[in-house]
């Protein structure tokens, strides 16, 4: 190299905008791929085809040619009635499926008259107590015609019940219903919070699920291993992809171990993922997490059915990524996460509303997110044909080195002695507590931009129109439980709870006895509380 | 205040809301800005949370309420803090807090109402600035 060459090196390096490029995983970018990057890249071995082994390149053959994904938006606010006319007005509008979001003292096993419940009732999701509330929730909307994801955890056992015995009182059987309940407890210990129990039976209480949806209600989806609160929590995507996988693994030795066979539930597993700001780092994390569980429930697990290798995969839009800010850019920060889990190969997703870091979304927010996706759908033309992005240096270089990323966490976790002994060691809790610290300092130095937040920020009064829960929520809820509790026999009720306690001691499943209480009307803070006496409750390290 | 004494806070999750990344971030910061952090964990009822004050006797009490229940339990916190006597600290609330619950929560004697996108020095800063003793 001349002098001159010399010079004229170090002034286009000078004029780089940023020293270092590295995506939220803190994985290095260079500034160009080329074949050299994916030397070892074998079309056949590392993509095979869209709808087979090892599904990289997505789950279906035709993929979105044959239908789009599943628009699904997450609703629930207040009481059951209200909720009730938002499904049918997102019904109306086009939503081809119902997600439940639930109000915390419900996700906590709680009743709304309790002292916890303070404050919380109806506020984050509709308020459900009793079976009375489920019948009004779903009130003229036909369960055995459209498909509910309910986003319950801890006490999804119990909601899942109530859902059977409404649609039984509709005049359906259980075969005949589809949907998901989330019931991933152990992202809870990692993430999201919304324990009860200590792991060990809350394990105990999600393979009875399994279990009992393998033989009962075989079209149900009897978990959605989520990555998506992880990544709120603030892990990065390489920590939400391998944890996310890492739980996948642990609930399916824990559903072999009680002696189910892999290929008669492992085809009713399912995952949720965010789409972050980064857009092809998320777009090849939804294709390598298809490849990763592929392989390793061919050649570990020995699944032989190819559903049973399948990733299907939910998607939300990342709510940690929204700005109060301007709130009106995160329309377009929406777009984009979309169109990535799109070009990702998703299942169904939900485009959160732009007003969402201020309060629940308002009617016009939520109109708008949803037609974010139909104008994904219809318009941009992204969904003709199937995987547009394989083959590309960058996209398939960085496929592989997430892989390897994953792949390293898997060892650690298993040095740890697994999942379990990992939580209560805190090694998931301090990852993200780390990563998300980082992120912080990141954008604190400006080394990350986030546009109206640290940079071209005007201190404008935000003017966005706010949706309030009104406080008069809780004690409607709590007339409506005492009412309730006036009128049910109260003396079959206490019979069903004391079955429950009995059962939980041993080994059976629960979900029968479950059911029978539901039906009885007891509510689900009674039932949590009947299975606490056996149980206990779960106590973390404050760790930060 | 001696330069030499350590500001003490406590970082606190009252109620039922789970969403800590901002309150353990804060509780960082405020680490690394040379403070002594006492971070409750989830789940605090407003009497954990008195307790939790009386026995550690902080300097600032930061509050972080995510999912809309600030208007019903500030007010009882506040109530419990002021029935034990506890007048001399600052006591700040953060997370979401929509502009119009402010007044409310400031009359009552809560300040900062730091929300999503504010820097974490601007919340340093403001600590070390308000304190009342």
């Amino acid at each position: 190299m001349t002098e001159t060459q010399k010079k004229d090196e170090a002034k286009t390096q000078s004029k780089k905008r940023q020293k270092r490029f590295n995506n939220l995983s803190d994985i290095e970018i260079k500034e160009l791929y080329t074949p050299e990057d994916i030397k070892d890249f074998s079309p056949s071995m590392d993509l095979g085809e869209p709808g087979k082994y090892p599904f990289t390149r997505g789950v279906y053959p035709s993929m979105y040619r044959g239908q789009f994904w599943t628009m699904r938006q997450f609703a629930g606010l207040g009481t059951a009635e209200q909720t009730n006319e938002r499904y049918k007005f997102l019904i109306d509008h086009g939503n081809t499926g119902l997600s439940v979001a639930f109000s915390l003292h419900t996700i906590y096993g709680y009743e709304a008259s309790d002292d916890r419940s303070l404050g919380e009732v109806g506020k984050e999701g509709v308020a459900i107590d009793t079976l009375k509330d489920m019948e009004i929730l779903f009130d003229g909307i036909d369960l055995s015609k459209i498909s509910t994801s309910m986003t319950i955890n801890a006490p999804a056992a119990i909601l899942l019940a109530m859902y059977i015995v409404v649609a039984e009182k509709q005049g359906h059987t259980p075969d005949m219903l589809r949907g998901t309940i989330q019931n991933d407890i152990l992202k809870e210990y990692i993430a999201q919070k919304s324990w009860i129990f200590p792991p060990e039976p809350s394990m105990r209480l999600i393979i009875d699920t399994i279990e009992y949806c393998t033989q009962y209600v075989p079209q149900w989806y009897t978990i959605s291993i989520s990555g998506y609160h992880i990544r709120e929590a603030g892990s990065t995507a390489i920590q939400e992809l391998a944890f996310t996988l890492a739980d996948g693994f642990a609930y399916v030795e824990a559903a072999m171990e009680r002696g189910l066979k892999v290929d008669d539930f492992a085809p009713r597993l399912s995952f949720f993922f965010n789409a972050h700001n980064n857009f092809f780092e998320e777009i090849c994390k939804y294709r390598v997490a298809r490849r990763i569980w592929a392989k390793r429930m061919k050649n570990k697990y020995g699944a032989t059915k190819p559903e049973s290798m399948r990733l299907r995969f939910h998607t939300q839009t990342a709510g940690v990524s929204l700005t109060a800010q301007e709130p009106e850019n995160n329309i377009v920060r929406v777009a984009l996460q979309g169109l990535a889990a799109v070009l990702g190969g998703t299942q169904s997703l939900h485009t959160n509303s732009f007003d969402e870091a201020l309060c629940l979304p308002t009617e016009n927010a939520v109109k708008i997110a949803l037609r974010t996706q139909q104008i994904i759908a219809h318009e941009s033309g992204v969904a003709d044909t199937v995987d547009p992005l394989a083959g590309s240096y960058y996209i398939e270089w960085l496929t592989n080195k997430m892989e390897e990323e994953a792949e390293n966490y898997f060892e650690k976790i298993k040095e740890l002695g697994g999942v379990i002994p990992a939580i209560r060691a805190n090694f998931f809790q301090k990852e993200i507590a780390n990563a998300s610290y980082k992120y912080q300092k990141e954008i604190e130095n400006n080394e990350r931009t986030i546009v109206a937040v640290n940079q071209y920020r005007q201190r404008d009064a935000c003017s966005t129109e706010i949706l309030k829960i009104d406080e008069s929520v809780a004690e409607t809820q709590v007339k409506k439980l005492n009412d309730l509790k006036k009128e049910r026999k109260n003396d079959k009720v206490k019979e069903k709870l004391e079955e429950i306690t009995e059962a939980a001691k041993g080994s059976e499943n629960l979900m029968p006895y479950i059911i029978d209480a539901v039906r009885e009307y007891a509510s689900i803070g009674e039932i949590m509380a009947a299975l606490k006496d056996v149980f206990g409750t779960y106590v973390e390290d404050s760790i930060f | 205040m001696t330069e030499q004494r350590r500001i003490k806070v406590l970082v606190c999750k009252p109620g039922l809301d789970g969403h800590d990344r901002g309150a353990k971030v804060i509780a960082r910061a405020l680490r690394d800005a040379g403070m002594e952090v006492i971070y409750t964990g989830l789940h605090q009822t407003p009497d954990d949370i008195v307790n939790t004050v009386i026995q550690e006797d902080p300097d600032a009490v930061m509050l972080s309420l995510l999912s809309g229940s600030h208007n019903a339990l500030c007010p009882v916190i506040m109530e419990r803090l002021k029935k034990h006597g506890i007048d001399d600290v600052l006591i700040s609330v953060g997370g979401i807090i929509p502009d119009e619950d402010k007044p409310k929560l400031e009359k009552l004697g809560f300040s900062g109402f730091y929300g999503p996108g504010t820097e974490l020095k601007e919340i340093v800063e403001f600590v070390k600035s308000n304190l009342k003793r």
